[in-house]
């Protein structure tokens, strides 16, 4: 249900699109306000949500350790996984921002009766009667995260490679970005491994989303109109660019004009290319309400960024207030005589 | 009860495909075994919490305040102003699926609001209804809901079948602790009364006699004397354990079971030998006679309230430092939260060993060390003369208890202490260990017996592990450091695992050490027989 609602949402956005293209005097809304709008809503928004999150306090220091920590100097603690300095810290953060590093240990495991295969079945023999053949089994699961590095460098690569259109001179790192992802040289125009990549990744993520029995009963309707937008994305940009060419110069006008704030409008532009723009447009101001900000959340999460130095430096909550207490002077009136009686030291005789 | 719990079988027939019902619609079926029972109306009322009332959550009514979902809402507006872990994990879950079956409760039941992507939707879902603009125009159609009573009853039943554990916040890309939503959860259920039996009357307990238990000093004297008889019968050593004295180096701070509960017990005479035998100058406290805090399963105001006693008594005894005891959630909260909370610490020195002379600069603000930090420390001085044979009825397996591990980082310490206390030790897999460990299921406070169904469920991927252990390498019993485990694993295992005991380390410690003036052992802290020395184990 949530999957096809958000599907037909994405289809009309599109259909949009392509009219605001084909109509002529649509075009100029569609070429060039839709995207102002669209930048300005995501970066005022971007910096709102943002601003909010480091606005509101860090009350504790709450790691989630996954090593060894800092203790006895003969002990080898784990200045990643388990950091006790800024340095380690970083590290931390850039492995899970670069690499992932949290979804990497993903495996999946079940309850399975099924027979052990190989001879060694260490349990769930029975043996004493009970408790017959269940056992829990693990396996490694690292698609998700193939499929997740896959798309999310394939996404940073491609958007780098489009500064080609936004840039004039075209730098000459952005060349040899191109040249790098061209490599393989496949076909003509040569196939960029970044847009198979995004294809495959986008892909499996689709599919595991709708084919997961429990993927898909957590799964919102957002949960697939974020991934419409970006297939749909990814999909008008490797039409244009292998079977439906659009005149490109015409789209560097447009889009130079755009960010040099001098507004051009070419009349000979594929409605293609505006279902290509117009959902981008989409994404990108949609993007600050959306989960899709998970992008920057994850920067501030207080599980990962703070450093396991507990007990070594003091954390200071700025709304700490005063509670409550049952102070030992309240304690020892109630129970005086019982502890004289007991031969317990008492404050007050 | 035993009568009519589901049998092995019956309990892992479990189907991970969610029913045909999506998960907005809240409707909750109480089934025995599976949720705790509600708090008295006096342990609110001692506390001084809102709406005690007498109820329970299979009522129809729950006798809510006729305001109750105001009340809510600016518990909501509230914590999400103060905690950005709150605010930020409700915006930010892209809800990928990865925590999933990393839930022992899912692993262990199926129900796939156990998912603890679904378990934080459910409030999620409210958050987005009451504070996001497409939540407010589009409702359910973008998992918005609005908050009514089977929606707070869903919450109570759900958060309440959260150890907060944080096991999936290690494998979340964005770090995403459920723990913290629980914890958040729970405090918008105490604002209107909702609370469970088996965390609230402990909570009023400690706050009046400052342990979970309700033991009065009196009693407290009486339960460490008995274990000064009971280690004098078994080593032949007479040990000092002092209680309440000013001006003793050292404050030892304990979770109560330890001098109440079995196996917790045989702990207690393990840190009684040793403290003897080093000469710490220590002294225990009848005011802060719990280092546990069941404060945390409540809300962070009342670990507050809990935790206060601790850094009190050590001021007022005069002491330099605090040396704790085997517990887990006790040092979730000493260790992130009692500094912040009840400190700064100024009154005392930074923890020495008296006897190594080591200097725990990691302790060097909290000023308060683990006792396997402590314990490890002497044995790598070689302070310790131990004799590992006294353990050769033992073959050891460690259970990394969540919070140790998860929020604490501490690994290695004990397993070096029972490698240097034991002489046969396995660890279970990998990926069921450290800070991968799976919760015994009972953690949190829903360790009681009504809850047992629930229980024997959540703990059974720890379960499946020990019995790998078992059959594989002879593993006869499972160490930890927490009260919680030592409580509730012992059933746990004589289901699951049959054969597999539960113990502290420093019972091991107890065991090996080598005493001045100690009469030959015939049986270990449990009183009974040593391994006989042609039977020893050639593990060396």
């Amino acid at each position: 249900m949530n999957a096809l609602s958000s599907l037909v949402a994405v289809l009309i956005l599109a259909g949009i699109a392509w009219a605001g293209g084909a109509l002529a005097p649509l075009r100029p809304a569609f070429a060039l306000a839709v995207p102002a709008i669209a930048v300005a809503i995501f970066l005022v928004g971007v910096a709102t949500r943002v601003v909010g999150w480091a606005r509101t306090p860090v009350p504790f220091r709450i790691p989630t350790t996954c090593g060894q920590q800092r203790s006895l100097p003969w002990i080898k603690a784990a200045w990643i996984e388990s950091p006790w300095t800024r340095a380690g810290v970083v590290a931390r953060m850039a492995l899970e921002v670069l690499l992932f590093r949290s979804l990497f240990r993903n495996t999946r495991g079940a309850i399975t009766t099924e027979p052990v295969a190989h001879g060694h079945d260490a349990h769930g023999d029975g043996e004493d009667g009970r408790p017959g053949a269940a056992r829990l089994v693990y396996g490694e699961q690292k698609w998700l995260w193939l499929a997740a590095l896959a798309f999310h460098w394939s996404f940073l690569f491609v958007l780098l490679r489009h500064l080609r259109f936004f840039l004039e001179p075209t730098p000459a790192w952005v060349g040899v970005l191109a040249a790098i992802d061209g490599f393989f040289q496949v076909g003509a125009p040569v196939v960029y491994a970044t847009d198979l990549a995004l294809l495959a990744a986008l892909g499996y993520l689709f599919v595991r989303r709708v084919s997961d029995p429990q993927v898909r009963y957590i799964s919102l309707f957002q949960d697939y109109f974020a991934l419409y937008l970006l297939i749909g994305l990814v999909v008008s940009g490797v039409l244009m660019r292998y079977f439906v060419r659009p005149d490109i110069v015409a789209i560097k006008q447009l889009t130079l004009g755009l960010v040099t704030f001098a507004p051009v409008v070419p009349s000979q532009v594929s409605p293609l290319f505006f279902v290509h723009l117009f959902l981008l447009s989409a994404l990108v101001a949609y993007f600050p309400f959306s989960k899709l900000m998970h992008m920057a959340g994850v920067f501030l999460s207080p599980t990962r960024n703070l450093a396991n130095s507990n007990r070594m430096r003091r954390h200071v909550n700025p709304w700490n207030y005063p509670v409550k207490v049952h102070t030992y002077e309240e304690w020892e009136d109630e129970f005086r005589d019982k502890m004289k009686a007991a031969g317990l030291p008492v404050e007050r005789a | 009860m035993a009568d009519q719990n589901p049998s092995p079988e019956q309990l892992t027939q479990v189907d991970y495909r969610p029913s045909g019902r999506g998960w907005l619609d809240p409707h909750v079926e109480f089934r025995k075994g599976t949720y705790c029972y509600s708090a008295l109306p006096k342990n609110l009322i001692a506390l001084g919490l809102p709406n005690p009332r007498e109820w329970q959550p299979f009522d129809q009514d729950w006798k809510l305040p006729p305001d109750w979902k105001e009340i809510i809402l600016a518990g909501m507006k509230e914590r999400l102003d103060r905690y950005r872990s709150f605010r930020l994990f409700m915006d930010i879950c892209v809800r990928c699926g990865a925590c999933a079956d990393k839930c022992h409760f899912y692993l262990g039941s199926g129900d796939p609001k156990n998912m603890p992507v679904l378990r934080a939707e459910l409030i999620r879902s409210v958050y987005r209804r009451y504070f996001t603009t497409a939540g407010r125009l589009f409702g359910s159609a973008v998992g918005a809901r609005d908050l009514t009573e089977d929606v707070l009853k869903e919450w109570f039943y759900y958060f309440y079948q959260c150890t907060e554990c944080r096991r999936c916040s290690v494998f979340c890309p964005y770090g995403i602790d459920t723990a913290e939503i629980t914890m958040i959860g729970r405090e918008l259920l105490t604002l209107v009364g909702c609370n469970i039996n088996w965390v609230l009357e402990p909570v009023a307990n400690c706050f009046r006699t400052g342990n979970h238990l309700g033991i009065q000093p009196h009693g407290f004297k009486d339960s460490i004397e008995f274990a000064v008889d009971e280690l004098e019968e078994i080593t032949g050593v007479r040990v000092d354990a002092s209680i309440n004295r000013k001006g003793a180096e050292v404050l030892f701070v304990m979770p109560s079971a330890d001098y109440f509960g079995t196996p917790h017990y045989y702990t207690l005479l393990g840190y009684l030998a040793l403290f003897h035998e080093i000469g710490l100058d220590y002294s225990l406290t009848a005011y802060a006679s719990d280092g546990g805090n069941f404060g945390l399963f409540t809300s962070h105001e009342m670990v507050k309230r809990l935790n206060a006693k601790v850094y009190a008594e050590a001021r007022r005894l005069g002491v330099k430092w605090i040396l704790g005891g085997e517990c887990g959630h006790m040092w979730r909260v000493l260790h992130q939260y009692m500094d912040t909370m009840n400190g700064p610490a100024d009154f005392l020195e930074v923890p020495v060993s008296p006897v190594t002379r080591t200097r725990f600069d990691h302790a060097a603000s909290t000023r308060m060390v683990h006792i396997c930090e402590f314990t490890a420390d002497l044995i790598r001085h070689g302070r310790l003369n131990l004799d590992q044979s006294r353990n050769d009825h033992w073959n050891v397996t460690f259970h990394d208890s969540c919070n140790p591990s998860r929020a604490m980082g501490l690994m290695e310490e004990p397993r070096y202490i029972i490698r240097n206390t034991c002489r046969a030790f396995h660890d279970m897999p990998e990926n069921t260990i450290r800070e991968q460990t799976f919760c015994c299921g009972s953690g949190s406070g829903l360790g009681t017996d009504e809850n047992l169904e629930m229980r024997l469920r959540g703990g059974f991927p720890r379960a499946n592990a020990v019995r790998y252990v078992r059959d594989k390498h002879g593993v006869n019993v499972l160490a930890c450091i927490c009260a919680i485990d030592k409580a509730t694993l012992p059933p746990l295992l004589e289901y699951w695992a049959p054969g597999v005991d539960c113990a502290g380390v420093h019972e091991f410690v107890g065991n090996a050490l080598v005493m001045k003036g100690e009469r030959e052992r015939t049986t270990d802290l449990r009183g009974e027989p040593l391994a006989a020395p042609k039977e020893k184990l050639a593990h060396a």
